[in-house]
């Protein structure tokens, strides 16, 4: 079991900010991210979209905000625990044991969420019977290519996701690469090779096709696609894989007793803690009069959750306000040299 | 100010004044719509207030931009009438408007 003073759970802008703050007044903690890289929204949905109002950045995109943010938590080497997602909590002691979906364990005194609208996920098929095959003939996500040799795959999707492993998979197995319309999202260079393979008859491509169903039993025998004029075909298959992005979805912060209403939960103003003694939420994910959702809001709103969870992590001492610029302690927590 | 009309997946109907320069995601989410989730907050970086909007109000829409067709590959059950609605921006030639909603956003 980790013990810390706090653990956050969201590694966006706000999560990582907040972690320089409890940096700068001597916490411990950890951070938990559901995506396999820090950043949050700024990385996963707009890297290379400029920003224009971070404050004294006249801009940046999401990618360098992310890469400073990384640099300005340097100096404390916290911990970051990637592609995993809270799952349980439970109150001991005053203390919280806060389990994950990979199964860490951690013994904190806080918990501040900064998980934005939810955690990433990928987007699943519409189609009910998908989830009867899902995990182990419909797939969004391959972990073991060597899965589909000699196979045949049915790929959905129009993105950089979907044309990589189409060309990738088609060396070794037989795809088929099915797409809403006849334009693809993807890189310039992919759609040309699906083009050139599709030309040598290595891959099948098949525009302007949903998925309807997917028939089997128990094991996936074919998958029904539906074309925008009405059209129905059948394609015999081993797998299905689906690549249309990720989506959001809150999952189980939802089951914590914080009032969550609209996606959102209520905190006060002073701290950010919500209803749970050493609960706290900021960013994107909480709720106040007045609440903005932008990026400096959350910075804000970290940097006063952190003394909040120092008034819980120690207890007998009484917080004085530092500056960075004067203080020996925290240029010592800095790793400045005088 | 003008009239739009929400139908639910389930036929509830919503017809309410919106103001000119908003966003029709905007109109919903103000009055408390249901059906249209706008993760993002309305900067096209997700799918998740996509509607459906009929051939007769589809083509007198102003055209997508790049990008929103690329985001609507990733909606819920896309069909060639769908669109974001945070890119629809309400003026006087919209008044009457009637789009549709999925059956959910994610």
């Amino acid at each position: 079991m980790i013990d810390t003073d706090v653990l956050i759970v969201g590694a966006g802008p706000t999560g990582l900010f907040c972690a320089h703050q409890l940096g700068i007044i001597g916490l411990k903690c950890e951070i938990v991210d559901n995506l396999d890289k820090l950043g949050g929204q700024c990385i996963e949905l707009y890297p290379d979209k400029p920003i224009y109002d971070i404050p004294a950045i006249p801009e940046c995109t999401g990618q360098e905000l992310t890469n400073n943010l990384i640099e300005q938590i340097k100096p404390f080497n916290f911990k970051s625990h990637l592609s995993d997602r809270v799952q349980e909590i439970k109150n001991e002691n005053n203390r919280w044991i806060v389990k994950t979906s990979k199964g860490k364990e951690f013994l904190t005194t806080n918990i501040i969420i900064a998980g934005g609208v939810g955690s990433f996920e990928p987007r699943k098929f519409p189609t009910k019977n998908c989830e009867k095959f899902e995990g182990k003939s419909v797939l969004y996500s391959i972990k073991d290519k060597t899965i589909f040799k000699d196979k045949s795959v049915v790929i959905f999707g129009g993105g950089d996701s979907a044309l990589d492993w189409a060309i990738e998979l088609s060396k070794n197995s037989k795809v088929t690469l099915v797409h809403r319309r006849d334009e693809f999202r993807g890189a310039p260079s992919s759609v040309e090779k699906v083009k050139e393979l599709q030309k040598k008859k290595q891959l099948d491509v098949l525009t302007k096709f949903s998925i309807k169903d997917v028939k089997g039993n128990g094991l996936l025998e074919s998958v029904e696609i539906k074309g925008d004029d009405g059209e129905i075909k059948t394609i015999n298959t081993d797998y299905v894989l689906g690549f249309f992005g990720l989506i959001m979805q809150l999952g189980p912060i939802l089951e914590w007793g914080l009032n969550v209403d609209k996606k959102l939960i209520p905190v006060n103003t002073e701290n950010f803690e919500t209803n749970k003694k050493g609960i706290f939420a900021i960013g994107d994910i909480c709720f106040y009069p007045g609440k903005l959702k932008l990026i400096l809001s959350g910075f804000h709103e970290g940097a006063l959750a952190a003394r909040g969870c120092f008034k819980y992590s120690r207890p007998n001492e009484k917080y004085k306000l530092e500056f960075t610029t004067t203080s020996k302690a925290v240029k010592n927590r800095l790793g400045v040299k005088e | 100010m003008v009239k739009i009309k929400y139908i639910e997946h389930n036929g509830n109907q919503h017809e309410i004044e919106v103001s000119n320069g908003l966003s029709v995601m905007e109109g919903a989410v103000q009055n408390d719509i249901p059906g249209i989730d706008a993760d993002c907050g309305g900067g096209m970086a997700c799918a998740t207030c996509h509607v459906y909007v009929k051939e007769d109000w589809f083509n007198k829409l102003p055209k997508k931009t790049e990008g929103e067709d690329d985001m609507l590959d990733q909606a819920y059950e896309p069909r060639s009438s769908s669109r974001l609605s945070c890119q629809i921006i309400v003026s006087d030639d919209l008044n009457g408007l009637v789009v549709h909603l999925p059956e959910k956003q994610v």
